[in-house]
């Protein structure tokens, strides 16, 4: 560690962590791009790309939801900074997620994704969780959340109708081994259980 | 291109020991040729894998013109959740199964019910390679060279009662050697069943190896099903029980999903799975996908062991 660095880092563990979590999320794309030239991403490899940028798309924004109720059980409240950036990864692996199906699994067959949308329910929910998500993407900058005001919280409650989304479009997809999804389901449900039984508290105190 | 040297390892870490104990059996039933029990090691994996040439194996006419996938893929690639439920697990957990002494029990409606040693059982028949499409029921396919007997010479020897309509197949239960078994994915062990005219169909194949050699335990062995018109999972690995019955047997993945999975799981472009379509695959080693055959190509031969079917209703 250079001496610069540790001075500029100094007091502020958050900033460590921020650089950490970062490094973190991007292994999976790091994993990808390092298997892609090495020839390591199975003899399938376009279903690998998709299960690895979906399952890793879904952990980050079921991380990014842990982030508040942490925040309160540790009183770490500087752990809010690294709430936008694991959101806005878990947003990358969800384009790089949509553009795999789009591009390498259907090769821009408009007429077949467009079909598989319509008939296929885990397609529709996937596809609904990604347009769920744009809005908040693009509404991450700061102009914006100040432009938004109280609406933007509201707005960003879509977080979790998205995870919960995304947690059935895992479900559907999966054809018998549902040990992953269902530890997805109950992680989202001990987020749900925190923030259901603090706003149960606030509203008993407000009395 | 990193070259690396094969380590340091002994023969006799690397063969089986059993296979290695009936060295002289295997040379003498060469009978000149050259056989080699040699250890290969698999491109791009520092593993070793016992890799044992098959002696006398016929060529077919039954056999595609197409190019088969490369060994890597068929052998790293493979849907056996005995070995785990990831495609590469079969592979790395199923490295120290041991595959002999095996035996196959035959039962039910048969003349002479009993026990048969492995290479006793298979002794009789003709080893032909037989090289086939395989298409698994999640759209991708895959074109492997098997080596195999076939069912239909198998069950004339077997000799079952003019009684027997079907025959089922078992895979061995023993949750120690399949670590997969003891998780409760799928009911075990795992069962498969054909109606007795699809068993007596000269394509179906009780398959002992693929590439020429003895079949990698990944892919089933000692000895599994193959039926190249139906989907893969009909192909019921590491078989241990034969029986012979006048009642259709309940498969596996009929039993675990009844709706997306049938009795006869004949490959069909146009009845779907319920929840994606199967009008077309991925071949392993293409970008584009391909149109899906109906009975994968082979309609020419099946297509009348099922006329007047509703092939929707019968999935």
């Amino acid at each position: 560690m250079s001496p610069a660095f540790a001075r500029a880092t100094a007091g502020k563990p958050i900033v460590l962590f921020k650089g950490a979590a970062a490094a973190g999320a991007l292994v999976p794309a790091a994993w990808l791009v390092y298997g892609a030239f090495s020839g390591n991403l199975t003899a399938n490899p376009i279903d690998y790309i998709t299960d690895t940028t979906g399952l890793t798309a879904l952990s980050l924004l079921v991380i990014t939801l842990t982030i508040t109720p942490l925040r309160r059980l540790t009183g770490w409240n500087e752990l809010i900074r690294l709430r936008r950036m694991l959101g806005l990864f878990a947003f990358f692996y969800a384009c790089l997620h949509l553009s795999t199906w789009a591009v390498l699994d259907w090769f821009f067959d408009f007429a077949a994704m467009g079909e598989d949308i319509v008939e296929r329910p885990w397609v529709t929910i996937g596809m609904a969780t990604f347009l769920l998500l744009l809005p908040l993407a693009a509404t991450s900058t700061a102009g914006m959340i100040r432009r938004l005001g109280k609406r933007w919280q509201a707005l960003h409650r879509l977080a979790y109708v998205a995870a919960i989304t995304a947690v059935i479009h895992f479900w559907w997809v999966v054809k018998a081994d549902f040990r992953e999804p269902r530890l997805f389901a109950l992680a989202l449900t001990v987020l749900f259980g925190f923030r259901a039984w603090w706003s149960w508290q606030a509203r008993a105190s407000s009395r | 291109m990193l070259i690396r040297n094969a380590p340091d390892i002994r023969s006799s870490e690397i063969t089986p020991k059993s296979l290695y104990l009936r060295r002289r059996e295997f040379i003498g039933a060469a009978s000149g040729a050259a056989v080699a029990a040699a250890a290969a090691l698999a491109p791009g994996h520092a593993d070793a894998q016992a890799r044992t040439k098959l002696p006398n194996v016929a060529k077919s006419k039954y056999s595609t013109s197409e190019e088969p996938n490369s060994y890597e893929d068929i052998t790293t690639y493979n849907n056996f959740y005995e070995f785990g439920a990831e495609k590469d697990e079969p592979a790395v957990n199923a490295r120290r199964f041991q595959t002999r002494p095996w035996t196959i029990r035959v039962e039910g409606l048969v003349k002479t019910p009993g026990t048969h040693d492995i290479d006793a059982f298979i002794k009789p028949h003709m080893l032909e390679e037989r090289i086939y499409r395989m298409r698994c029921v999640e759209a991708w396919s895959i074109v492997v060279p098997w080596v195999g007997i076939p069912l239909a010479s198998v069950i004339k020897q077997l000799d079952p009662l003019p009684s027997a309509k079907f025959v089922e197949f078992v895979t061995l239960y023993d949750p120690i050697k399949m670590p997969g078994q003891r998780v409760p994915i799928l009911r075990y062990p795992y069962v498969e069943g054909l109606r007795m005219d699809e068993a007596m169909h000269p394509l179906t194949i009780l398959a002992v190896g693929l590439y020429g050699e003895v079949l990698p335990n990944q892919n089933g062995a000692p000895i599994r099903l193959v039926v190249p018109w139906k989907y893969g999972f009909k192909g019921i690995k590491s078989i241990v029980r034969i029986r012979f019955s006048d009642t259709q047997p309940k498969s596996t993945w009929e039993i675990s999903a009844p709706r997306e999975y049938g009795f006869y799981a004949n490959v069909n472009p146009s009845v779907d799975h319920p929840r994606w379509s199967q009008a077309t695959e991925r071949r392993l080693g293409e970008f584009r996908r391909r149109k899906t055959e109906m009975f994968n190509g082979y309609a020419d031969q099946v297509a009348g062991l099922y006329s007047g079917m509703d092939l929707r209703r019968n999935y």
